[in-house]
């Protein structure tokens, strides 16, 4: 129990990537939130590829990270510029009713 | 050891919580500051298993950068009142919720089950390949295979940034009509000719002039 290993990390990790799987298919609000979820979801992978560096003693999963950290930050930029042009279109951002596509 | 088991449970009971009430807050904007503490928490974490740097990134470009986009949205669209409406049944009747926690508990349980199995084999460790070692911090270690073994990876996160800024700003721009702005193309290239008229003017007449 005192002992923290890299099972407790990686279960962390585990639980974190399903709330955001979660997030994804419960919501039925707002597209903002489905974006959060999947920044959870890269959250939950960045966890898990810092534990499996540090306790493999090996630098390449921090530098992966930091790779990782990039994209998330240009997909949320370009996630919440099209949400912005798609509000600004259509007036709604509410996940069942944006249904152009008919898909 | 025990502070370790104590700072990590306090830590990750307060990221769970947080990524739960980022899916389920009825509030947008409530969503935004759960998902800032979950940042926060796991960067903590980050910073006490030992690599700093992306603790510290991680609070600069999440809590800095992202979750203040993801703010400023919120409030731009005006979606904050828009209530939570999942769960409630009568206005849109959908599947999608109990197939969402059928497949995300099944995906918890395959990654649980793949925690508990695991077993690393010593031979596949390659002692060669980026060693952390405990003379130099984590900082100084980073920036020496940063910017040596995984440079064109690095350059090329930097173009990916630059693609996206260059994206999100063609997505958003748009040419407002009526805005007199000054056009410095049309007035360096005017001529004299469209400029003034020369006219003759007749004696005891008057000059019409068009415009």
């Amino acid at each position: 129990m005192t002992e923290i290993g890299l099972g407790h990390y990686l279960t962390l990790g585990a639980v974190i990537f399903s709330i955001g799987v979660i997030g994804i298919f419960l919501n039925r609000k707002n597209i903002i939130v489905i974006l959060m979820s999947i920044e959870l979801i890269l959250l939950a992978v960045n966890i898990n590829l810092v534990s499996f560096s540090i306790y493999l003693g090996d630098l390449t999963g921090q530098v992966f990270t930091l790779f990782i950290l990039t994209v998330a930050a240009a997909e949320a930029a370009i996630g919440l510029a099209i949400i912005v042009v798609y509000y600004r279109n259509a007036g709604t951002i509410r996940v069942e009713e944006i249904d152009k596509l008919k898909g | 050891m025990l502070a370790h088991a104590i700072f990590f449970y306090i830590f990750s009971i307060i990221a769970i919580i947080s990524a739960i009430m980022v899916t389920v807050s009825k509030n947008t904007v409530h969503s935004v500051f759960f998902l800032i503490l979950d940042f926060i928490s796991i960067s903590c974490l980050f910073i006490m298993i030992g690599a700093e740097f992306l603790g510290m990134i991680m609070l600069i470009v999440y809590v800095g950068a992202v979750a203040v986009l993801f703010l400023f949205v919120v409030m731009m669209l005006n979606v904050a009142q828009q209530k939570n409406q999942w769960f409630n049944s009568e206005t849109s009747s959908s599947g999608h919720i109990p197939v969402g926690l059928i497949i995300s508990t099944i995906i918890f349980f395959e990654l649980i089950i793949v925690v508990g199995g695991w077993k690393y084999k010593p031979e596949l460790l390659n002692p060669n390949t980026n060693q952390i070692s405990n003379e130099i911090s984590n900082t100084h270690s980073l920036g020496q295979v940063l910017y040596t073994d995984y440079i064109h990876v690095f350059q090329i996160s930097g173009m990916i940034l630059l693609i996206a800024m260059i994206g999100a700003i063609v997505l958003t721009f748009r040419q407002r009509e009526g805005v007199k702005t000054q056009s410095y193309l049309k007035q360096i290239s005017r001529e004299r000719s469209e400029g003034i008229e020369v006219l003759e003017v007749p004696s005891n007449k008057g000059v019409k002039i068009d415009d």
